[in-house]
């Protein structure tokens, strides 16, 4: 959610000029880890600090960490735009990116062959320490297995899209906000046959996508001062648009 | 190493009985004067600069030394600990199963990953050997005047592009081309990896390759071409078994050049954890692992440590291969 951060910081720079909102980008993998060793003052995460971390936090920085959730983020399947394929159920893509998955080919989710080059499909998935990475295998697969070896690992959520928009038989996932017009995105329901849900920002807000993650930022202990102010502006319409316009849910309805 | 004794200080003698001719003080005294002066400032300036200029060079030559250790030394501490006990060494390199972020079991089998990189090295050289080492002998021999100085211009700027810009090229330009032209299902793979990473070797092949065919002696071009042979036998009978040693070095480094490579292979290689079985496949290399990995692992934990192994085996990949190369060059000039 590097993206968010780096539009909140600019607009907000440009509304307080005295105030200046460093990002630094790398996962939120990193973010975390940051926020542990006190490099920074807020982490901005598309997942929740795991137990672990919490607890080296409150050791390191002296008090707990607080999650305050900005806004969400639909995971969007992406196909490229010649696909004809128009929906997906998480079931499918379980047996297409799980360990075991019977998945391989197109013409099994019912694309004829010859359509797309290939019959194979191509997998695209993001390297396994990313953030997006670890939310797309537990909102697919769950707790108790991984995803299948041999994907196209790609290095961003960019990198994914756009290699999706060269490769006519590649699949993969992001954000839903880096739609481009080389590629499609899918309809996803939760079961085979179920009728499929846009990842829209309706959608995604009631909760009827089923891909759907909250985006946080994590402060230590209870904000105050820059970084209070800095919160309650992100929360508020002016925050809040940054994210709408960027193609994510945002948190709050004003 | 001492230039004390060199031509730059004057003998003090010089200049001494001019300043004493006190009534005589013309224009020339008065220069002299002057520059007797300077001269015994600049004599003690470099009694003092000139072994702080020594100790300053011999400390950038000992740095060097120092660096190599210090990175051997931190890539190991971080490594240490998983090393002796925690990482199965058989299932690092007979396992070609990498799921260091695994929930249910988390897994180190970095077999794939060096398959990778020797398959994505091995094709590399296999494009770059035969090319290089005839750009080589084509600049060395067969050109001459502005075409062989503009040749060797380019080769340079050759080697001056970065290398993301090299993934840029494979990730945008070879892979859609390679779609198109062989109906490959994915454009980024083991082709278009072993393709760039040969591009970007060419130019050390050439300039050393070039560099060891032109200390090859023409006494020795002359006396081949008095026997009569011709330009080829020359090159092949003459040239390659008297410029040898050079040239395996100039193999070597491209070698060297291609495992070590990092950017531009991750981009284009497809960066897939598999042991590929054609041209066509995606591959996955060490050095992509770690740069793709290694920032959003959490620092001291198994998977960061592991990447560290990986830095390791690369660690004594290129010093095995730089040792090589520089053993035989050395050889060059025993003989």
């Amino acid at each position: 959610m590097v993206n968010i951060a780096e539009a909140w910081a600019e607009q907000y720079h440009r509304e307080h000029p005295n105030i200046r909102v460093q990002v630094l980008g790398g996962g939120s993998g990193v973010g975390i880890a940051s926020l542990i060793d006190g490099n920074c003052d807020m982490a901005n995460t598309s997942r929740k600090m795991k137990k672990p971390e919490i607890d080296a936090a409150r050791k390191s920085r002296g008090a707990k960490p607080q999650e305050i959730i900005v806004g969400h983020d639909a995971l969007a399947i992406y196909v490229h735009k010649n696909n004809p394929l128009d929906s997906i159920s998480v079931e499918e893509l379980a047996d297409l990116y799980g360990e075991g998955g019977r998945i391989t080919k197109w013409s099994q989710l019912g694309v004829p062959e010859g359509t797309l080059g290939t019959d194979q499909i191509i997998r695209v998935n993001r390297q396994s320490s990313s953030g997006t990475y670890a939310y797309f295998r537990e909102a697919v697969l769950g707790k108790g297995r991984d995803l299948k070896l041999a994907s196209i690992d790609a290095n961003g959520s960019k990198d994914a899209v756009s290699l999706i928009s060269h490769t006519p038989s590649a699949i993969g996932y992001s954000g839903m906000g880096y739609a481009t017009p080389a590629v499609k995105t899918l309809k996803v329901s939760r079961r085979r046959g179920e009728p499929g849900v846009a990842p829209t920002v309706e959608n995604a807000r009631n909760g009827s996508y089923p891909i759907t993650r909250p985006l946080q930022i994590y402060v230590i202990g209870t904000p105050a001062g820059a970084v209070k102010d800095y919160l309650h502006w992100i929360l508020a319409p002016e925050g809040q648009n940054v994210v709408l316009q960027l193609g994510y849910v945002p948190a709050k309805l004003h | 190493m001492t230039f004390r004794e060199g031509p730059i200080a004057p003998k003090p003698s010089a200049s001494v009985p001019l300043a004493k001719g006190e009534g005589l003080v013309s224009q020339r005294a008065a220069a002299s004067s002057e520059s007797h002066w300077s001269d015994r400032l600049l004599r003690t300036a470099l009694d003092w600069t000139e072994p702080a200029i020594e100790w300053i060079i011999r400390l950038c030559g000992w740095s060097a030394i120092l660096f190599v250790f210090s990175i051997f030394f931190f890539v190991f501490r971080e490594a240490a600990p998983v090393l002796f006990g925690k990482l199965s060494l058989t299932e690092f390199f007979t396992s070609t199963r990498w799921q260091p972020t695994s929930e249910v079991r988390p897994e180190y089998g970095a077999l794939a990953l060096l398959v990778g990189t020797l398959a994505v090295t091995a094709l590399a050289m296999l494009i770059a050997v035969p090319l290089g080492l005839g750009a080589a002998v084509y600049v060395s021999e067969f050109s001459s005047g502005k075409l062989k100085e503009t040749l060797k211009i380019l080769i340079e700027l050759l080697a001056a592009i970065p290398s993301i810009v090299w993934g840029f090229i494979g990730y945008m330009v070879l892979g859609p081309l390679i779609i198109q032209t062989t109906g490959a299902a994915v454009g980024v793979n083991l082709l278009n990896g072993g393709v760039i990473l040969a591009l970007m070797s060419v130019p050390i092949i050439v300039s050393v390759g070039e560099d060891a065919l032109k200390a090859v002696p023409d006494a020795y071009r002359e006396a081949a071409l008095s026997l009569g042979a011709s330009r080829w036998e020359i090159v092949y009978r003459v040239l390659f078994p008297a410029a040898r040693n050079g040239l395996l070095a100039a193999v070597l480094l491209g070698v060297g050049r291609a495992i070590g490579e990092t950017m531009a292979v991750l981009m284009a290689t497809g960066h897939a954890v598999e042991i590929p079985h054609s041209l066509l496949d995606p591959i996955r290399t060490l050095t992509a692992t770690i740069a793709s990995e290694l920032g959003e692992a959490v620092s001291g934990s198994m998977h960061y440590r592991v990447l560290f192994v990986i830095g390791l085996v690369l660690f004594a990949v290129s010093f095995v291969i730089n040792l090589t190369a520089d053993l035989v060059v050395k050889g060059i000039h025993n003989e």
